[in-house]
C-alpha cells in the first residue's frame, strides 16, 4: 500500500513538472516567432485568439490532423522510433533539475553525470531518423548534426569538469549551494571562459541558429527530419525545445547561482526574502532563453568548417587552458571563491 | 539513496510511452491517402535516382573517433574533478601528467590535419 501511494505520488510529481514544461515549450516556439518578429520591425503571430495567444495550440491541432508520411524506401521501424529516441531523454533529463531548495524529483549524487548521459542519448535519435529516412538530404543532415553534437559535447563535458572541480560535487543542488554569497560568487565569474564556452556550446548542440547548419532550410532543406510530418515531426520539435530549456536550465544552475537570490549579501538581500527560489530560477532561465532568440535574430549561419573550427580549435583549448588555472586556483585557495 | 533513482525509472517511461503516445495520436487523427509520389524520397521535386545511403566523407568518422578519444578523457577527468579538493598538489599533478599526454596526441591530430575542414 505504501509503495502504491509513494508510486502515485511520483507520478504525480513528474505530472507537474512535465504540463509546464510542455506549456513551456509552447509558448517558447510563440515567444521565438515574436521576439524575432519585433526585431525585424513585424509584427510576429496575431491572428489566434487575442494577440496570437493561442497560435501554439493551433499548430499542434493543425500539426496532430496532418498525414503521417513514411516514405517508401524508409526503414519504416527505426523511423517511428527516432522521435521517441529524441524526446524520452529530453524529458527524462528534467528528473534531476532543482527548482528550487529541495524541490527536485530525485536529489541524487551522480546528476550531473545522469544529465550528460541523457543529453548525449539524444544523438542516436538524430542518426537513426536520418538513416532510416533514407533520403539524401536526411542522410546529410543527419551526417553534419550528429559530427556537430558530439564535437561540441566535449568542449561541454570540459565546462563541467571545470564546475565539478570547483563545486566539489555531482550533485545538482550541492552545485547551487556551493555558489551561495553574493552575485559574485556565482560560479559565472570564476569559470568565466568556461561559461561562455558551455552557453555557445549549448546553442550548438540543440542545432539553433548561428549553428544550424544541420538543417540549413537553403541547402539540405530541413536535415535530418525531412521526411517526417504531422505529429512525428512535432516530436522532434517538442524535443529540440526542451532541450534548449534544459541547456539554459543547466547554464543557470552550474553558473548563474540556480535558485538564489541575486541581492544576497548586499543591502537588498532582506527586501527580497520574500521572493521564492524558484521565481529566480525561472527568471534567469527566461533571460537566457531570451538570449538565445536574440542570437538567432541577429547573426548569418555559420559555415560548417568554422563550426568545426570553433568546437576544436578554440573552445577545447579554451577549457583545458582553464582547467588548470582553476585547478591552481583551488589550490592557492583564492578567495572570495575556494577559501 | 538507491529509491532516489526510482522517480527517474519512472520519467524515462513516461519520456518513452509520451513518444508512443504522439505518433499514435497523428496515425489516428491524420488522414491516410498513400500515393506512390507524395511516399517517395524527397529530392528537389525529382525522381529519386541512386540509393540514398552513399559514401560519405571520411572525415565524418574521423570526428567520432576523435570524439570517444576525448569523451574517454572527460570521464577520466570526471571522479578526478569531484574529489579534487581533498588530493591537493598530487592529484593536480598526476592529472597534469595525464593531461600533457593526451595534449600532445591533440597537437598531433592538429598538425596532422585531422581537423581540418576547408
Amino acid at each position: 500500500m505504501d509503495t502504491l501511494i509513494y508510486l502515485i505520488l511520483t507520478l504525480l510529481k513528474i505530472v507537474v513538472i512535465l504540463v509546464p514544461l510542455l506549456l513551456s515549450v509552447a509558448y517558447l516556439t510563440y515567444l521565438e516567432r515574436k521576439v524575432i518578429g519585433y526585431m525585424q520591425v513585424r509584427i510576429g503571430p496575431n491572428r489566434v485568439g487575442p494577440r496570437g495567444w493561442l497560435q501554439p495550440i493551433a499548430d499542434f491541432v493543425k500539426l496532430a490532423f496532418k498525414e503521417i508520411i513514411i516514405p517508401t524506401k524508409a526503414n519504416r521501424f527505426l523511423f517511428v522510433i527516432a522521435p521517441m529516441l529524441v524526446l524520452a531523454p529530453a524529458l527524462a533529463a528534467w528528473a534531476v533539475i532543482p527548482f528550487a531548495d529541495g524541490w527536485v524529483l530525485a536529489n541524487i549524487d551522480a546528476g550531473l553525470l545522469y544529465i550528460l548521459a541523457m543529453t548525449s542519448v539524444g544523438v542516436y535519435g538524430v542518426l537513426i531518423a536520418g538513416w532510416a529516412s533514407n533520403s539524401k538530404y536526411a542522410l546529410l543532415g543527419t551526417l553534419r548534426s550528429a559530427a556537430q553534437i558530439i564535437s561540441y559535447e566535449i568542449a561541454m563535458g570540459f565546462a563541467l569538469v571545470g564546475v565539478l572541480m570547483a563545486a566539489g560535487s555531482l550533485n545538482l543542488s550541492a552545485i547551487v549551494s556551493a555558489q551561495s554569497g553574493s552575485l559574485l560568487t556565482w560560479y559565472w565569474l570564476p569559470l568565466l571562459p568556461l561559461f561562455m564556452v558551455y552557453l555557445i556550446s549549448g546553442i550548438a548542440e540543440t542545432n539553433r541558429a548561428p549553428f544550424d547548419v544541420a538543417e540549413g532550410e537553403s541547402e539540405i532543406v530541413a536535415g535530418f527530419h525531412v521526411e517526417y510530418s504531422g505529429l512525428l515531426f512535432a516530436i522532434f520539435f517538442l524535443a529540440e525545445y526542451a532541450n534548449m530549456i534544459l541547456i539554459a536550465a543547466l547554464t543557470v544552475i552550474m553558473f548563474l547561482g540556480g535558485w538564489l537570490s541575486p541581492f544576497q549579501g548586499t543591502f537588498l538581500e532582506a527586501a527580497f526574502a520574500w521572493v521564492p527560489g524558484i521565481f529566480w530560477f525561472l527568471l534567469k532561465i527566461s533571460v537566457i532563453l531570451f538570449s538565445f532568440l536574440w542570437l538567432r535574430a541577429t547573426f548569418p549561419r555559420y559555415r560548417y568548417d568554422q563550426i568545426m573550427r570553433l568546437g576544436w580549435k578554440v573552445f577545447i583549448p579554451i577549457t583545458l587552458v582553464w582547467i588548470v588555472v582553476i585547478g591552481i586556483a583551488i589550490l592557492a585557495k583564492l578567495p572570495p571563491w575556494f577559501n | 539513496m538507491l529509491e532516489q533513482y526510482l522517480p527517474i525509472l519512472l520519467f524515462i517511461l513516461i519520456g518513452l510511452v509520451m513518444g508512443i503516445i504522439l505518433p499514435m495520436l497523428g496515425f489516428f487523427l491524420g488522414k491516410r491517402e498513400p500515393d506512390p509520389e507524395k511516399n517517395s524520397p524527397y529530392e528537389c521535386g525529382f525522381e529519386a535516382f541512386d540509393d540514398a545511403r552513399m559514401k560519405f566523407d571520411v572525415r565524418y568518422y574521423l570526428v567520432a573517433i576523435l570524439f570517444i578519444i576525448f569523451d574517454l578523457e572527460i570521464a577520466f577527468l570526471f571522479p578526478w574533478a569531484v574529489v579534487f579538493k581533498d588530493i591537493g598538489l598530487f592529484g593536480f599533478v598526476s592529472m597534469m601528467i595525464f593531461l600533457t599526454i593526451l595534449i600532445i596526441g591533440f597537437i598531433y591530430e592538429w598538425k596532422r590535419g585531422a581537423l581540418e575542414w576547408e
